[in-house]
């Protein structure tokens, strides 16, 4: 049974990637949307080099939680509107397991590509070097998190007049700790406060919390959307 | 033995539940206690009012700018004690799917939100005289905003779904990750704030607190719990009556009043 769960698991995790692969322009325009983003604050702020390292932090970890946000719209409306959830429902496995399987995916094709490209955005944005490793790992351990919490309202506003804006509606406010401390974590490794590797801990912590957490809410509200 | 006697217990708590839990008898109890409550709530609003504006004495730091306290200080503990109803109703609507429990846990939420908006207003008001700006990045001034959004999100999504049911249970699971993701934010902030700045301007700082303000400022949380407890009557009575509209016994309701 349970080589028959992970194989289960392992099948719709590749079915996810491979289905997210072939719409891949969904998968890119939350990654421009990050870049784009990024670039509007110089724009806006002025191309001074020590006011753009002051806000640098803070601008990358929220263009991020947008991009992210963003694309919880694609977690699981294709597959509610063509059928797909309903048969996993059906299937002989909790549909929690199916869900993670599908969050994860997910966190491969936006976060983590995302905060693989982040150390080109740090650099427009005058980041010193030193901060930019710790730019990748907030993101490495924030990313995931953000995409579990947002499961849920993702999955609450199936099918919901206005799903789209409402999800971010619904989910902001739950992003407000990962955000303070992610944007933290870099703040403090350019030199503007304590060591990072508090912030960073604590980041892993929201990380287990959600891990243990989500997939099992998101299933619950899964199954009232398809009631 | 005991182990029997409890379940009895919780049998017998049951059974009570069902029997007032029924939207129609929980109508008309809340219609007879409604009056006693709004007369309850009237009077010790008026006495909390009357000692804090006039009989309290003045602060001898803030003067009589901290008076309004008396107003910020209830309204800021049922913001969160508001929420904390809405996820236990919304909790035991979804698991025991009781329908009395979902309406609660809906008409709980403006009611919360209009406590957190008050605490927020009151408390920026009370924040210009004190730190000489509206609104400073307090650690509880942030998380009872995050609040407000909270609220906002729970009542958008109760909006935005037609059937009942499911906009119940929907609501519910969110005011749950609400629920425990407040603890977390709470301290998110606190801790932001503390990284920033030291704490150097917040309410808890000031001096001990005298007797002759703790009483009116207790006098006027029990009259914000009760005028709480009447709004929900009321407004789950309007909403039991909106939801069982076509049920033969509202029908004879309104039919006996026009």
């Amino acid at each position: 049974m349970t080589a028959d769960l992970l194989g289960a698991m392992r099948a719709v995790f590749v079915r996810e990637l491979l289905v997210f692969w072939r719409r891949s322009t969904e998968v890119m325009t939350a990654l421009v949307f990050f870049v784009i983003v990024t670039t509007l604050f110089p724009l806006a702020i002025g191309p001074e080099r020590r006011e753009l390292m002051l806000v640098a932090p803070g601008v990358l970890w929220v263009a991020a939680l947008l991009a992210t946000t963003l694309s919880l719209n694609h977690l699981f409306a294709s597959d509610y509107q063509d059928g797909s959830l309903e048969q996993m429902l059906m299937s002989p496995y909790p549909l929690s397991a199916m869900v993670f399987s599908k969050i994860a995916a997910h966190w491969v094709l936006t976060g983590l590509p995302l905060a693989l490209l982040s150390p080109l955005l740090a650099i427009q944005m005058a980041l010193p070097m030193k901060a930019i490793g710790t730019l990748v790992g907030s993101l490495l351990l924030g990313t995931p998190t953000l995409t579990l919490i947002g499961a849920v309202p993702a999955a609450l506003t199936l099918g919901v007049r206005g799903g789209g804006v409402l999800v971010s509606l619904l989910v902001l406010p739950l992003y407000t700790p990962v955000l303070i401390f992610g944007a933290e974590a870099v703040a403090a490794s350019a030199g503007q406060g304590f060591a990072s590797v508090a912030h960073l801990s604590l980041l892993g912590a929201f990380l287990a919390l959600a891990l243990s957490f989500a997939p099992w809410a998101s299933s619950a509200a899964l199954r009232v959307s398809l009631d | 033995m005991g182990e029997f006697s409890s379940l009895a217990c919780v049998t017998r708590l049951i059974k009570l539940i069902h029997k007032y839990g029924a939207p129609k008898r929980f109508y008309e109890l809340a219609g007879t206690l409604v009056p006693w409550l709004a007369a309850l709530t009237a009077v010790l609003m008026v006495v909390g009012l009357y000692l804090g504006l006039f009989w309290a004495p003045r602060d001898y730091q803030q003067g009589n700018a901290y008076r309004i306290m008396f107003v910020h200080v209830p309204n800021a503990w049922m913001s969160m004690m508001a929420y904390v109803a809405m996820a236990v109703f919304a909790a035991a609507g979804y698991i025991w799917n009781m329908r009395l429990a979902d309406i609660l846990a809906k008409v709980t939420a403006p009611l919360g939100a209009s406590f957190t908006l008050t605490a927020l207003v009151t408390g920026s008001l009370w924040g210009k005289p004190m730190w000489g700006t509206y609104w400073v990045w307090d650690a509880r001034l942030t998380s009872e905003l995050i609040l407000f959004f909270l609220y906002v999100g729970y009542m958008a999504l109760q909006a935005s779904i037609d059937d009942a049911r499911r906009a119940a249970h929907a609501s519910a699971i969110l005011a749950i990750v609400g629920a425990v993701n407040i603890p977390i934010i709470h301290y998110s902030v606190y801790w932001w704030h503390t990284l920033h700045q030291p704490a150097s301007l917040t309410l808890t700082n000031q001096p001990k607190i005298y007797i002759s303000m703790l009483i009116p400022l207790i006098l006027m949380s029990l009259a914000f719990t009760l005028f709480y407890v009447t709004m929900l009557c009321v407004r789950a009575r309007s909403e039991i009556l909106w939801r069982e509209r076509n049920a033969d016994w509202v029908r004879k309701l309104v039919g006996s009043r026009t």
